[in-house]
């Protein structure tokens, strides 16, 4: 059974289903929203349970021509990385759902970018093709914009466009960068593809590596987000709803760690190894700066939104300790983390 | 027997999460009997652990238990473990034994209290939490104990949360802990770095195996870290602060947690590392040193205080203080001895003040009671004997092992620890017998209100006393010097006869026979001095306490004030902290800088969009116009250009 693909698009055909159901029937539109990512919770479960631990190759994976024309497929899987951030996406999309019960503005349009969002983050964990990968990233944004935008706080719109164009501003040298890899690769192999594990055999040169960890890094340090690149999370935070500031700090910020281990290290070894230096201080003083500006707020959502810059400073520095001990620890941390901080956001 | 160790910390969990979690549709009677049972319990299977230890014979009394293997990455690795040797048998028989009296006597002291099951839940957890503490077998789960306990006593400091003060109290005691916590943590790292390992058994067989030389700089950071740990937790200088804020809880919380068991946490830490520490002198200096000034220190605050759970926060600061003196002059036995007799010293008066306080419907002050004595028989005499056992008079608990302590500390260590140390010694006797006669002798002070409502507890509550004054009255035999039974117990934990040498340093345990009984003459001569000098004030003439704080106003407003010690760390640690954050890194770094590049980078790019915009605007005479200037340019191109 192709969980994957399942758990993936449930979401997304469940959005299409509260399409066509009417916006008066507000009760409905709830209860079909909380079902559907109940049930992807549940498929998500045998994911878990059926992973073989023993393998570090990857699992579940399913791969099918996408554009034959471009190399880019259809291909995922999962490996012990992605196993937990999926699971904890599939266990927040739910309680975020219920958490907005009380949303009572245009419910429909709201339950249709939670479940989109949803499909966008899950798919985010599981693409090991990169033009995919990219589609999902992008996907991802715009529900959140809207959830901002339209249902945030007074200042909405502000934070709302800052956080999209902070988050693109990265993203477009991560495509510049993608696309480099494709040619790069077919340069090498004579093979136009988008897979992720082909571009891990890549035998790239110390100062291409260099400007493609840079393009890369640069997205995902926005992300994250790492110091100093963190100023689109407080306002974001602040404005958010609720359920909102939930996915954002259990999940999003996920996003950005969860791209240095699976894309920068592996693909760019040496160049991550020489940046270490600038990445761990930027992570320790994100951790000192983030608690300390953590430690004034007023505002809770902003108080959280810099612990949340603290925190994944840890994960950062564990990330990049670059030995077992850290990159587990980043992990776990990554995972308490978004229980955590989702739970201090309700 | 020993098999049944785990049982130890169920029970206290069971009871913690029963009436944490439905223990609001409990019948009231129930909730305090399942948290008194689950104690008692506890109590019952650590004596059985306890005689189960006593049949091995006396080299083979260790026996660990993993219970399951919690992290294992790459070569980290810690187990979830638990080790019974006699030093954490006598720490879980103080915890549960005292904490179990605690629990009845909460029973009666919080019957009122609207919050009875979140009590009673958090209390049990805290027992819970010490359990583990001091039963680990490594490093990283004494830590989780470690903080656990912190978190506990976090909660039950605030327990009345409503209450601004003890909200308040509760985040001091949490922070400045966290400090502590810090440096142990740093602690623990650093000694896997070293040892590759966490493991009590194999870093401290490695230590005093002789891995390492004595004063090693790096055992000397790593003790140093430690002992950061045990400053915090046990309030030593200079992390003292948060306990006498502390006393904002509920008076068991301040007897279970904040006298009898958390805070010798940070004792029973290092006499279980008296290997590593074996190994610094320097480090055994700090201690023992800090340990000294606290101990006189914190005494001297304590003979200017009125309120009556104050004096006794002090007093338990001085206290620790002795602890420490103790531990580090290479004495962890009599370091231990007194834990013990403290813990049931200690428990006894602050029950006992909570008696009091009860009994006067929640007045502290002590200037308002005085001739209590008649009301509350029961409370008085129990009372008494813990005043007695506090001030060092034989035969009582706190004679034997204060006596120990001055002693080793002159042997061991030097003449102005036991100076220091007996000055202390002076100070407590003066300023329990302070707090005696102010409290239970004299003429009544009360207010009308609370002279109505005078009334003895009950008997849950009389009943500890009762129990723990015996405990006061004998427990001091345990040590008694030529035949202490504690020294021969601990002895396989502590080597030797528990009185190994400092490496490196002069050996100096070799004493006179005369001089022991010497120094129990001269240090019961001390206690009574102190207390005479209270009597002579405070009963023959109580006007002069008044004129003597008049003529000495400097002093007294410096000791009443407790040094300005908390006002000095607001101005230098907590309000520039705050100021750099929020004026510096907030406001300017973060909003200004940052924030302020970004925004600039998006004007820039507005601004560039707004003057290309004007290529653009959709109106034909504008395109007719750049249409005419470039035919112009063109033309003057062509014109002038050649």
């Amino acid at each position: 059974m192709p969980i994957l693909t399942l758990i993936t698009f449930l979401p997304i055909i469940g959005a299409l289903f509260i399409l066509s159901i009417d916006s008066k029937r507000s009760e409905l539109i709830r209860v079909t929203a909380l079902l559907v990512s109940i049930v992807v919770f549940f498929i998500s479960l045998p994911l878990y349970v059926t992973f073989d631990a023993h393998t570090y190759e990857m699992q579940f994976v399913e791969k099918l021509q996408w554009i034959p024309s471009f190399g880019i497929h259809y291909h995922v899987g999962i490996d012990g990385i992605s196993l937990f951030l999926i699971l904890l996406t599939t266990f927040i999309t739910p309680i975020s759902i219920l958490a907005s019960w009380h949303i009572v503005r245009h419910v429909k349009e709201y339950m249709i970018a939670m479940l989109v969002l949803e499909t966008g983050m899950i798919g985010v964990f599981i693409s090991l093709d990169l033009f995919l990968f990219y589609v999902f990233w992008e996907l991802m944004l715009i529900p959140m914009y809207l959830l901002i935008g339209i249902w945030g706080g007074p200042r909405r719109i502000y934070a709302a466009v800052k956080f999209f164009i902070y988050t693109m501003a990265g993203s477009v040298f991560m495509l510049l960068a993608i696309i480099a890899l494709y040619f790069l690769n077919h340069k090498a192999t004579g093979e136009y593809t988008f897979n992720l594990l082909e571009f891990y055999r890549l035998d790239l040169s110390f100062a291409v590596q260099f400007w493609l960890f840079l393009a890369f890094a640069f997205a995902f340090a926005i992300k994250v987000p790492m110091f100093p690149f963190h100023t689109w999370l407080p306002d974001a935070h602040v404005e958010a709803p609720t359920a909102g500031s939930v996915i954002l700090a259990g999940v999003l910020l996920k996003m950005g760690t969860y791209g240095f281990v699976r894309f920068c290290l592996p693909m760019f070894p040496e160049a991550s190894h020489a940046f270490i230096p600038v990445i761990s201080w930027m992570a320790i003083v994100g951790i000192i700066y983030g608690a300390l500006v953590a430690m004034v707020q007023d505002d809770m959502k902003k108080l959280v939104a810099y612990s949340s810059v603290s925190h994944l400073g840890f994960v950062m520095l564990g990330i990049f300790a670059f030995n077992i001990q850290g990159i587990e620890g980043g992990i776990t941390q990554m995972i308490n983390h978004g229980l955590s901080t989702g739970r201090s956001s309700l | 027997m020993l098999n049944l160790v785990a049982l130890i910390l169920l029970f206290p969990l069971l009871g913690a999460a029963v009436n944490g979690l439905i223990g609001k549709r409990l019948q009231k009677e129930h909730v305090g009997y399942l948290a008194c049972g689950v104690i008692g319990l506890s109590f019952l299977v650590s004596l059985l652990v306890f005689c189960g230890l006593l049949l091995l014979p006396p080299a083979e009394r260790l026996f660990e238990k993993e219970v399951f293997c919690w992290i294992e990455s790459g070569s980290f690795k810690s187990v979830v473990g638990l080790q019974v040797d006699p030093l954490s048998t006598l720490m879980i028989l103080v915890v549960t034994g005292v904490g179990f009296l605690i629990h009845i006597y909460s029973i009666g002291y919080m019957h009122q209290d609207k919050g009875y099951h979140r009590y009673f839940s958090y209390l049990n957890l805290f027992t819970f939490s010490m359990l583990l503490l001091v039963l680990s077998n490594n490093f990283l789960l004494m830590f989780i104990g470690w903080e656990a306990v912190g978190l506990c006593s976090y909660l039950l400091i605030g327990f009345w949360f409503e209450k601004k003060s003890a909200s308040n109290a509760a985040k001091k005691a949490f922070v400045v802990n966290r400090v502590g916590d810090f440096g142990f943590a740093l602690g623990i790292m650093l000694i896997f770095l070293t040892f590759h390992s966490i493991d009590f058994t194999e870093v401290l067989s490695a230590a005093s195996h002789g891995h390492f030389e004595a004063g090693s700089f790096t055992i000397t950071i790593i003790t140093l870290l430690l002992f950061m740990g045990a400053t915090g937790k046990s309030a030593q200088i200079p992390l003292y602060t948060w306990l006498p804020d502390a006393m904002e809880g509920p008076t068991p919380v301040s007897a279970l947690i904040h006298a009898a068991t958390m805070v010798t946490a940070g004792v029973y830490m290092i006499v279980r590392c008296n290997a590593l520490y074996m190994l610094s002198p320097f480090t055994m200096t700090v201690v023992a040193s800090i340990g000294a000034v606290t101990a006189l220190f914190a005494a001297s605050v304590g003979l200017v205080q009125n309120d009556i759970k104050r004096v006794l926060a002090y007093s338990t600061i001085s206290q620790l203080g002795y602890m420490f003196l103790a531990c580090g002059v290479g004495a962890f036995t009599a370091g231990v001895f007194h834990l013990m007799t403290h813990a049931f010293f200690k428990a006894l008066l602050f029950l006992g003040s909570g008696s009091v306080i009860h009994a006067l419907s929640g007045e502290q002050d002590m200037r308002k009671m005085g001739g209590l004595r008649h009301h509350i028989p029961t409370t008085y005499k129990t009372f008494l004997i813990g005043t007695v056992a506090i001030a060092g008079i034989p035969p009582f608990a706190g004679f034997f092992s204060k006596d120990e302590i001055l002693l080793e500390s002159l042997t061991r260590g030097n003449f102005i620890y036991w100076s220091m140390g007996a000055l202390a010694a002076f100070f407590t006797a003066f300023y329990m017998f302070r707090l005696l006669f102010m409290t239970f002798h004299g003429k009544s002070r009360l207010d009308h209100h609370a002279a109505e409502h005078l009334h003895e507890s009950p008997r849950n509550m009389t009943l500890p006393l009762t129990v723990l004054a015996g405990l006061s009255l004998f427990g001091g035999f345990l040590g008694i010097p030529g035949a202490s039974a504690i020294q021969h117990f601990l002895s396989p934990v502590l080597g030797g006869h528990g009185h190994t040498e400092i490496s490196g340093a002069a050996s100096g345990g070799h004493h006179g026979a005369g001089l022991p009984y010497l120094m129990m003459v001269v240090s019961t001569a001390i206690a009574l001095g102190g207390i005479f000098l209270a009597y002579y004030l405070y009963i023959k003439k109580p006007e002069l306490p008044k004129k003597l704080a008049e003529r000495f106003r400097l002093i007294y407003k410096l000791l009443l004030n407790k040094y300005y010690v908390d006002e000095i760390y607001d101005v230098l640690f907590v309000n520039t902290t705050k100021k750099i954050s929020a004026q510096i890194l907030w406001k300017f770094v973060d909003v200004k800088m940052i924030d302020g590049s970004v925004n600039g980078i998006a004007r820039l790019v507005r601004g560039f969009g707004n003057v290309l915009r004007l290529l653009q605007t959709g109106y034909i005479r504008n395109y007719a116009f750049y249409i005419v200037l470039g035919c112009i340019f063109v033309v003057v191109l062509a014109v002038f250009g050649k």
